[in-house]
């Protein structure tokens, strides 16, 4: 499959399928002018998370990398899956984990894939990239990167996605995309794709070196430093200049 | 019954498994050898366990540095790491120690959230066997083990079979072993699992819904040793099946 995009593409929940349509009308019906309209994740492919992918996350660490139980700085992608059930679209609730308050917001650019990728080179690619759309990948609060459980990252909704994917011809460079995110209104984080190890050719180059990323799939670039956290009741929204607004509510939810 | 996917005559089909081979769903009946193996089911999730049977924890804790066993040491694959029986595993060029994992591999039939230990085998459909290689020249310590050691193309090997769940008695009473060119280096057996796999679905479920077609690989026992080019590696468990894999190198690929 090869997965083309010339405008953007959302899934609108109760739509039958994913449609094409002018960037515009996406923003329109995911604003707050489109009356609460939910969305449906934009693509059901492999979610990757790329860590200390910033290099002001990374220097959050400072000289812990040459530490116990680090021993030294990365060298490869570090990565991780955000397994199918986090996977949640534009303004659909996203239950807070019982026993946990708050939540780590990890607002990222999630990089789509259009074509089947294997041992690309940074040079060509772009050119396997169908477009791109706005990531939440949020985090129960964690302090060691070295072995977390899983289920920090993998309960059931903790990766909204969307509300579209932007085609690629849209998005001139990915890599000076300005990211915003703002709790119940009031900007609480700003960062910019101008600030990765990896830019976005790079990562794609060496992860595809020794993993295929087929169509569908969502790379994402990693989160910047200071990620600001929420709780229940409070919403959140994450902006990429040209690529989208993405709104998600936390509620509580069961007890532990 | 014992189920596959196998590609054959220009198409994928569903098989079972036959005294001269397989039967497809259409009625066909080929040779073992006359198909081409894919995993034995559309993988969703692919969760895999680290240090699963106490002699491994043993074997791998000097690296390991593990203290306290409070909860199950889980992670994710991709469906793209997956391969099927016969198929073949690259060994980069350079590296010192890659080695093959057998491992039980659960295969979950329907959602399920919040499932309590006593109903976690009514979501089990069925085990396969999987070989789970890892690198271990690849190892970094963040997010351990990293997709680098445990998610390259070619090093999931899952199969032959799907094997329903109501033909297998016991699932933790398994022999289990790998050869490597017709020589056992690895033996253990299914009951000597640290967490089983109603703990392993009661735990995994306690966060996350689990969907038909997501996979448990539920961890493996020790003598896990070095592979080279060349090398036959067969990965067993009893009564769920025989998959077969051939380690190659880089030259096959271009590289």
């Amino acid at each position: 499959m090869i997965f083309m995009l010339n405008q953007a593409l959302a899934h609108l929940q109760g739509a039958p399928l994913a449609t094409e349509a002018p960037v515009a009308r996406w923003e329109a019906l995911a604003s707050t002018a489109g009356h609460g309209q939910a969305f449906l994740p934009p693509t059901r492919g492999t979610v990757y998370g790329t860590l200390l992918n910033h290099r002001d996350a990374l220097a959050e660490l400072g000289e812990q990398v040459n530490a116990a139980p680090y021993k030294a700085p990365p060298q490869a992608p570090i990565l991780y899956i955000k397994p199918r059930n986090t996977v949640v679209g534009h303004r659909v609730p996203v239950r807070v984990p019982g026993g946990t308050t708050e939540l780590e917001i990890g607002a990222t650019l999630g990089v789509v894939i259009g074509r089947t990728a294997s041992r690309v080179s940074e040079a060509e690619a772009l050119a396997v990239v169908a477009g791109y759309t706005v990531v939440n990948d949020i985090s129960v609060p964690h302090a060691s990167v070295y072995r977390p459980s899983m289920r920090f990252k993998c309960h059931d909704g903790l990766c909204p996605m969307g509300p579209a994917i932007v085609a690629r011809a849209l998005v001139p460079n990915p890599d000076a995309l300005d990211i915003a995110v703002a709790i119940d209104g009031k900007t609480v984080q700003h960062s910019n794709t101008a600030g990765l190890v990896r830019p976005v050719a790079r990562l794609i180059a060496d992860v595809t070196e020794f993993m295929t990323l087929f169509p569908g799939d969502v790379l994402t670039v990693g989160v910047a430093a200071d990620a600001p956290r929420a709780c229940a009741g409070q919403t959140v929204t994450i902006t990429i200049d040209g690529v989208g607004q993405l709104e998600n509510t936390l509620v509580a939810g069961a007890a532990a | 019954m014992k189920r596959a996917k196998v590609a054959y005559a220009g198409a994928i089909h569903d098989a079972v498994e036959h005294g001269a081979g397989l039967r497809l769903a259409d009625g066909r009946v080929v040779a073992e050898e006359a198909v081409v193996w894919l995993p034995p089911f559309e993988v969703g999730t692919v969760i895999a366990l680290g240090l699963n049977y106490a002699d491994h924890v043993k074997e791998l804790s000097k690296e390991l540095t593990l203290t306290s066993k409070d909860e199950p040491l889980a992670f994710l694959k991709s469906p793209g790491a997956l391969i099927g029986h016969r198929g073949q595993t690259r060994r980069p060029a350079g590296v010192k120690f890659m080695h093959y994992e057998c491992e039980l591999a659960v295969v979950i039939g329907r959602s399920a959230k919040n499932v309590k230990r006593e109903n976690a085998m009514a979501c089990v459909a069925g085990y396969c066997v999987a070989n789970d290689y890892a690198i271990r020249d690849y190892l970094e310590n963040y997010y351990r083990p990293n997709l680098r050691v445990k998610n390259r193309d070619t090093c999931t090997v899952l199969g032959p079979w799907l094997v329903d769940a109501a033909d297998v008695s016991d699932p933790h009473r398994l022999a289990l072993r790998t050869l490597v060119n017709g020589k056992v280096t690895q033996q253990g057996n299914t009951r000597d699992m640290i967490d089983d796999i109603p703990a392993l679905i009661e735990y995994l479920s306690s966060f996350m819904t689990l969907g038909a077609g997501d996979v448990i690989l539920t961890g493996t026992p020790d003598g896990v040793v070095n592979v080279n080019v060349g090398d036959e590696v067969v990965t067993e468990i009893d009564g769920i099946g025989r998959l077969v894999n051939t380690v190659v190198g880089d030259a096959l690929f271009g590289r």
